[in-house]
């Protein structure tokens, strides 16, 4: 009976058969957001020891995220941050059995995207004020 | 070669009356991630622009120290059961994977353990 488990069984349709859509785009967008905050979290780790470091060590990684490549990575992390936060609340609204509906997905996939890219641009905009517009 | 039926080796190793806690998790540590999120994006906001001191002196206080530990040790959880899934799912090895799984353990607790002492550091004043 062992070989009837070795048998290759009838694979489901992979990826590739489907046409691309936004629920599925955004679903995959939600898993590499959350690996790369998964990775984000050594910037925040760096800034908490930096901080309980030196004042030295604290300058060193406000230059790193003051420059160019500091950041276009810490805009990422935000916009990832809250895209997958977004995305969350989506989740679980899907989890408690809602918003599964044809119209319905597609309106919370659109504003899931909308909402993030909003949300990062204007935290950046307050941020650049706080910043007295220096950088 | 064994003459035992599929059925009849997976019998008894099967529910151990738990498999839903990975979920559960990662729901649980989602919704508290929401507002904990939110407020370390206003504490992060709130030292822009500040020296060292400022810095020192607003990670350090109470209420902030709090939320920052909250945050670092949810966050580590729900990243360490998001990574094993993705790892579950696209890594086949065993090899591999084990050695994922365990490097993905030691990493999330790595992060959090260093975030950890930094916040508590501040708060003891001890820089």
């Amino acid at each position: 009976m062992a070989e009837a488990v070795k048998n290759p069984r009838p694979l489901s349709p992979h990826l590739q058969i489907y046409s691309p859509m936004l629920t599925m785009m955004m679903s995959i967008v939600h898993r590499i957001t959350g690996a790369a905050l998964y990775f984000g979290t050594l910037l925040v780790a760096w800034w908490l020891i930096a901080a309980s470091s030196s004042p030295n060590a604290y300058a060193t990684f406000q230059g790193f995220v003051g420059s160019l490549v500091g950041c276009l990575i810490l805009f990422g992390y935000t916009w990832a941050l809250i895209h997958h936060m977004l995305g969350g609340i989506r989740h679980l609204a899907w989890d408690l059995g809602y918003g599964f509906g044809p119209a319905e997905r597609e309106w919370l996939a659109r504003a899931t995207l909308f909402g993030s890219i909003v949300l990062t641009l204007l935290l950046w905009i307050v941020g650049y004020l706080m910043m007295g517009g220096q950088r | 070669m064994s003459m035992r039926t599929p059925l009849g080796r997976v019998r008894g190793l099967g529910s151990a009356k738990s498999g839903t806690e990975d979920f559960w998790w990662q729901r649980l540590t989602a919704v508290a991630l929401v507002p904990l999120s939110i407020a370390v994006i206003v504490i992060g906001m709130g030292l822009l622009g500040r020296n060292h001191a400022a810095a020192v002196q607003i990670l350090g206080s109470p209420l902030v120290a709090i939320v920052m530990l909250l945050f670092i040790v949810t966050s580590a959880y729900h990243m360490k059961l998001g990574m094993q899934v993705i790892i579950e799912d696209y890594v086949h090895g065993e090899s591999a994977k084990l050695t994922l799984l365990i490097a993905n353990i030691f990493f999330s607790i790595a992060v959090a353990a260093a975030a950890v002492y930094a916040v508590l550091k501040l708060s003891f004043g001890v820089v």
